[in-house]
Parts: C-alpha cells; structure tokens; sequence
C-alpha cells in the first residue's frame, strides 16, 4: 500500500497556498539498499504517509513530497532499494535511472549502521556518478545496542563526503540532516575524492574521456569519468542506457570498444567488472575495517526467535498460527462495532429519509439517493470499516517487526516446485491487503516470467473486499469466531494452494521462460512501533481503501437500484437475469441470485452480499440485518446450506478481483491477457 | 573445497570461486561476495531450501542451486 502515492499534486497545493518567500527550490533523492528505512526517513522528513514496513522491496515506485527548510522548499524522492546499480530487476532499474539520470541536485545515501560495508559499496557507486552526496547512517541506536561503534570524523575523511547518523525510528538527526543537505546543495567545491581503480583501468578511462569530451550531454568532469568508466566496463545492462541518454554516436562506442578489448587483454581470463567490483568492495571492507568497531555481543535472544521462525518443526506452525490468530482477533472484534454502526446509519436514514430536500425532489431521484447509494455506502461502511481497522493494524505489526521475510523463506521451496518465486510468498501478503497492490508490488521478482506469474496469481489471496465475504457466510454457518476465524484461515490456504497450481500450470503452458534466482535479505526481527504502526495503518490503509470502496459503491448503488426497481413486464431486470443464470448457477451449487450478486460486485467485491440479501428480501433497496440469527433464517429460507456456503467460498476465492486490480494488472504487463476465472 | 550450497549448517567458509556468469555473478558481487569473502552457515528453511547465511554483516537467503554456484573452502 501506499505504492503510488506520489505526491506531485500536494506540491502543487502547497507552493500556491504558501505564501512566504521561497528563494529557492532544490530536488534530493533518497538512496540505499533495500531494507535500510528510507521510506521512514522520507515520512520523517516530509510528514507523508508513505507506508513502511520491515522488508526488502517494499518502495517499489520514487515517491515524491516535499519539505520547507530555511526559506527553501525541497523536494524528497524516495528511490526503491538498490543494492547496485547495475542490476536488472524492474525495481532496480526505476533506482539506477533516477540516481544516474534523474534531476535530483543531491543524493542522500541512506544507510544500515549495523551494516555499513555492504551499504559502503552502493555509496561508492553512486558517488561516481553524482558529485554531491551525503551518507547518512540509520538506526545507530539499533547499532549501539549491537555493540557496534562507528568513527564518524575518520569515515568522512575516508569517504571525502559528508556523513551523519540518524536514527529514522528515533526521529534522532534529521534536523541535522536538513542543515546538512542545504550545506552540501550551496556549497561549490566538489571533493575531489573519489575511487581510484588500478593503472590499467584509470589509463584506459583517460583514454575513452579523451573521445568521450565533445559531447556536450556530459556535463561536467564527474559525469564524464563515470561514463567513460561503465562503457569501458560493458554491463550491457546500463550501456544502452548510457547512449541513448548521452546520445554516443556509434563512431565513438567502436573506439572505446577497442580500448575495451586492449585492457580485456591485457587481465587475462579475468572479467573487467570484477576487477571494478573487487576495488569498491575491498575499498569498503578496509574502510569500514579502520571505522567500524564491535564488541563481540551476540544477541542470543534475537538468534532464538530467529531459529524458531525458520525451524523444520516449528516454522510453519507458526506461520498458520499467525494468521489464525490474527483472523480470529479480527473477527471477534469486528461485531460490536459493526453493529453499532449499522444502527448509527439506520437512524441516519431516518433522518435524511424526513428531511426536506427528499421531500422535494421527485421520487425516482431520491429512490436513487437515498435508496441507492446511501444504503449502499452504509452497508460498505458498516461490514468493511470494523475489520479492516482491526486487520490492518495487526498486519502492519507483523510486516514492520520483519517477519514476512521469513515467510517467503519458510514457503520458497513449494513456490520453486511450481516454478516461481518465494518473493512472490511477499506480494501475496501484500494481496491480503489488497489486490491492486499485491500486484504492483511483484516488481520485486526479477525474472519477466515470475513476476506474470505472480501477477496473474495474486487474486486467488482475498482481498480486504471479499474477507467481509468469507468472514460473513463463515460466521453465520459455522458459528462461534474461533471456528469462523479457522474457516477463513483455511480458505486463506485454499487460496495459497490454489495459487501454487496455477503457478505450475502457467509455467507449463503459456508462461515458458527463464527462471530467475532467489536471494532474500532477511532482515533482524525488530520490536514493531506499536504506536506508530497503529496510528499509521489506520489513517493510511484503511482510509484510503475504504475511500476507494465508497468511491466504486456509490455508483453501483444506483445500478443496483435501478436492476431492483425498473420493471419490465412485471418482474425487475434483476429478477429476470438471477432466472436467467439459475441454470448455469444450479450447476455449481448456487443459485442464479448469488451468481448475480458477483457479477454486479465486479467494480467492488464488498457490495456483493448486500445484494444476494437484498434480492432474497424482494425489497427494493439494500436492506440492514443487524442480527446475525435473522440473517441465517433469512438464508435457509431461500435454500442455503452448509454447501451453498461452502460453495460460496470458493467462488469468493476464485472469481475475478475488483476492477480496480483489473485495471492495475493491465499497467503492469506489457502485454494485455484476460484473466478470466 | 565444497560449493557454498553443500557446506555444513553452522559451519564459517571462504569463497574461492565464483562460477556464476551474467545477472546472477553480479548480484553475488553486489551482495559483496568476492574471492576471499567470509560466509558462515545459519540456518536451513523448513523444507531443507533455501538456506541463510551471514554474509558481511546480513542475512541473506540463497537457494541451493544458487549456492551450487560459489565455491567455497572451509577456515575450521
């Protein structure tokens, strides 16, 4: 969630709205590794609600927002994690185009203090190619209590960069931050350090600046060495890049390849990339060797928790135990405050229902109102608010204290069966929350083939829109919450299974290709902000889901009232076609009125028991049953059993997502299929 | 010599060799993980694949195919 918030508009709003004087306006990219509390810093230093969470991948799209510092007005883009930039993941690549070719005017390096080598490897990469950067180390509280002591003046002098710590979670640093990054933006000396390679390769960059120097494109010495260094190294991943974007004639790449294959020559056997790679990396082992000093303090507590998420006996118990447990304080939860919405809303009605504007308009249009989409905003308000404030928190809490990681880990060897993925273990957690971002989020997966897979694948997890579903028929059939809370557990792991065949049917049929590789940082375990994950979640997810649900309800309100209330000789439309499909229905042991009910729930899946009660109760509106023993002789009545309801979940499980996911699907594949289940 | 998928659970290893070509070498490299690099063994996933290991200063979890890939000695 919170994928796309990119907040251009708020900008927008804000310069206008302000009206102090703005000398100056500068754009700054936030940089780092995966994992490394970016996203937090960015909601730091904006005050937005970008969401985070406690695993690799989770920014999968630059989010924008900006901040005021000092009379100036800065704009804050949150990257995706990197851990190069020469890497080839979709993710990867929205990370290296904007810090290699983006507008920013300074990159802000973000980094892990309780790693800072492998986080010192990215730095020196983006250093190369931006002249201004500050390297600012995060969670040096959690470092501290690790034991680990970091020499901040030696590092500076080491690096020839600015360098602070912070800590995003503490909210510790960032004022000094903000000093630092105005500092460092009106400063004009650029530091002249930087890595230097062995002779040969420092020759052969000589060699290719020479030809490289007449492009005007270059702008500036940095930039110049940087290209000239990538197109001597050859990663074919970013040299397309490279000449499209400095425009390089073809004359020129043919005499710097030659320079290539002199100095190829010239190491024999051994590849030039890892001679470059070799460099920065021993340049950051040695480094952080003169900075960093440990104490040996094993934490003991951490590595136990650790072994019993992951162990042979213990780890997938406790994975479904989790989501049980989760399901199960939701659902007993979600009652109360269900029905006493239900009730706020009837009397609501009463009253708009007596007022005088209804009282003047003609009949038709206020059937349409008040009949149409109030009932059925009530209705979506009143079944989908309480559980999803009540998910979303809990689920946020397991994703901030780093434990999805661990599930993709404990699952990959059932997803590697099916050929696919264990990250895509990841986007289907993500698809609990909602499929729309589910699927957006499977740009973490590399391989093209994968990441379709786990695209196609993502409805089969139940959103927040048909949880309602599962949650309704399962409370009323199977009674008691925890019993409830098992059913929907299981068909939670339907869809899981589910998810995990036709994963193996679309890698034998039509979704041939490479397989690509898996490696997954599994980040500490971390005590979850409790406070913070709570308030965040409710105002962030909920919200914005629920606000998205109000938005498709309220104009299929009004198609659900006209399908109850036109008539065409003497039964309504909706009557004609529930008969019209019974047949078909009949066939999957529904009837044609539930089968309806999800045809009509296509723009939001949670409208779709509101009608099946409504066709039942012949009324003409959407109806309010705030007992569930009503609701359950309601449906007998009309023929459900233990088998309708079964029935139920299953379709709820394998029908088509909401549009919304649809449309999301179509953004993110190249090329349009139909997923029709 | 051993391939870093098949050293022992627990057990701290150097990497001698790197046979990987192409995305995957390099996301080895980037993981920092050249000749010379210390890796010890943590732990398996409950269904023996993938595995996890410390890898400058980070858990990372590599699959076993994956792990076939680097070549690794044993400093025990």
């Amino acid at each position: 969630m919170g994928l796309t918030k990119g907040s251009t508009g708020s900008s927008l709003i804000f310069n206008e709205k302000s009206g102090k004087d703005i000398n100056s306006q500068y754009e700054i990219g936030l940089a780092g590794n995966p994992n490394v509390g970016k996203s937090t810093l960015f909601n730091l230093l904006t005050g937005l609600k970008q969401h985070t969470g406690n695993w690799p991948g989770k920014t999968v799209s630059n989010a924008r927002g900006i901040y005021e510092y000092r009379e100036s007005i800065f704009e804050v883009v949150d990257i995706p994690g990197t851990y190069s930039l020469l890497s080839n993941s979709e993710e990867e690549k929205i990370a290296r185009n904007y810090i290699c070719f983006g507008s920013a005017k300074i990159l802000v390096v973000v980094c892990d203090a309780t790693s800072l080598e492998r986080n010192l490897n990215l730095f020196f990469q983006i250093k190369e190619v931006c002249p201004k950067v500050i390297l600012c180390i995060n969670m040096i509280d959690e470092a501290k209590k690790n034991g680990i002591s970091i020499d901040l003046n030696g590092l500076i002098k080491q690096i020839g960069s600015q360098a602070i710590f912070i800590s995003a979670r503490e909210d510790i640093g960032t004022e000094v931050l903000k000093m630092k990054i105005k500092e460092e933006i009106e400063e004009d000396n650029i530091s002249e350090k930087i890595l230097r390679y062995d002779f040969k390769i420092e020759l052969a960059i000589k060699k290719a600046s020479e030809i490289l120097r007449k492009y005007s494109y270059i702008s500036d010495k940095i930039k110049l060495r940087w290209v000239s260094l990538r197109l001597i190294e050859g990663n074919i991943n970013i040299k397309d890049m490279i000449v499209k974007h400095f425009k390089i004639s073809l004359e020129s790449l043919e005499k710097i390849n030659i320079i290539r294959n002199e100095l190829n020559e010239s190491y024999n056997k051994k590849d030039i990339q890892d001679v470059i790679v070799e460099t920065i990396v021993k340049r950051a082992e040695k480094i952080s060797s003169e900075v960093v000093r440990k104490e040996d303090k094993k934490n003991n507590f951490r590595d136990g928790i650790d072994k019993i998420l992951v162990s042979k006996l213990t780890g997938i118990p406790i994975m479904i135990f989790m989501l049980l447990i989760i399901l199960w304080i939701t659902i007993a939860l979600s009652n109360y405050p269900s029905q006493l919405l239900s009730k706020f809303f009837s009397i609501l009605e009463n009253y708009i229902r007596e007022s005088t504007f209804i009282s003047v308009i003609p009949p038709f249009l206020s059937g349409m109102l008040v009949d149409g989409i109030y009932i059925t905003l009530a209705w979506v308000i009143a079944v989908m608010l309480p559980p999803m404030a009540i998910f979303f928190p809990l689920f946020t809490l397991l994703e901030d204290s780093g434990y999805l990681p661990r599930v993709a880990f404990n699952l990959d060897k059932c997803f590697k069966k099916c050929s696919s993925c264990g990250k895509q273990a990841l986007t289907m957690c993500m698809g609990l929350g909602c499929n729309a971002a589910g699927v957006v989020g499977c740009r973490v997966i590399n391989s093209p083939k994968e990441r379709m897979i786990a695209i196609l694948t993502n409805v089969f997890m139940p959103c927040n829109g048909r949880f309602p579903i599962i949650i309704t028929v399962a409370s009323i059939f199977i009674g008691g919450s925890l019993m409830a809370s098992v059913t929907v557990t299981i068909a939670t792991m339907f869809g899981v299974v589910i998810t995990l065949i036709i994963s193996k049917i679309l890698s034998m049929t039509i979704l041939k290709g490479m397989k690509s590789d898996f490696m997954l940082e599994l980040p500490p375990i971390r005590k979850p902000q409790i406070c913070k994950v709570l308030v965040r979640s409710l105002v962030d997810r909920t919200l914005y889901v629920l606000g998205r649900a109000i938005l498709i309800a309220a104009p299929a309100g009004v198609v659900i009232w006209i399908f109850a209330n036109i008539h065409i000789r003497d039964t309504t439309i909706l009557n004609m076609c529930a008969s019209t499909l019974e047949p078909f229905a009949n066939a999957i042991g529904l009837d044609g009125y539930i089968l309806m009910a999800f045809i009509l729930g296509f723009p939001a899946n949670e409208i779709i028991i509101p009608i099946i009660i409504m066709s039942y109760m012949r009324s003409k509106t959407l109806i309010e049953i705030d007992n569930v023993l009503e609701l359950k002789s309601l449906l007998v009545q009309n023929g459900w059993t233990i088998l309708t309801a079964i029935n139920i979940l299953i379709l709820t499980i394998m029908h088509y997502p909401c549009g919304t996911t649809l449309w999301t699907i179509k953004k993110e594949t190249p090329y349009v299929r139909l997923v029709v289940v | 010599m051993v391939y870093l998928g098949e050293a022992k659970i627990l057990s701290t290893v150097k990497v001698v060799d790197i046979s990987a070509k192409g995305d995957l070498r390099r996301r080895f490299l980037d993981l920092g993980i050249i000749k010379g690099t210390e890796i010890k063994v943590l732990y398996k996933s409950p269904f023996g694949d993938p595995r996890a290991y410390l890898i400058r200063g980070t858990v990372i979890a590599i699959r076993e195919e994956e792990g076939r890939k680097i070549i690794v000695k044993s400093t025990d």
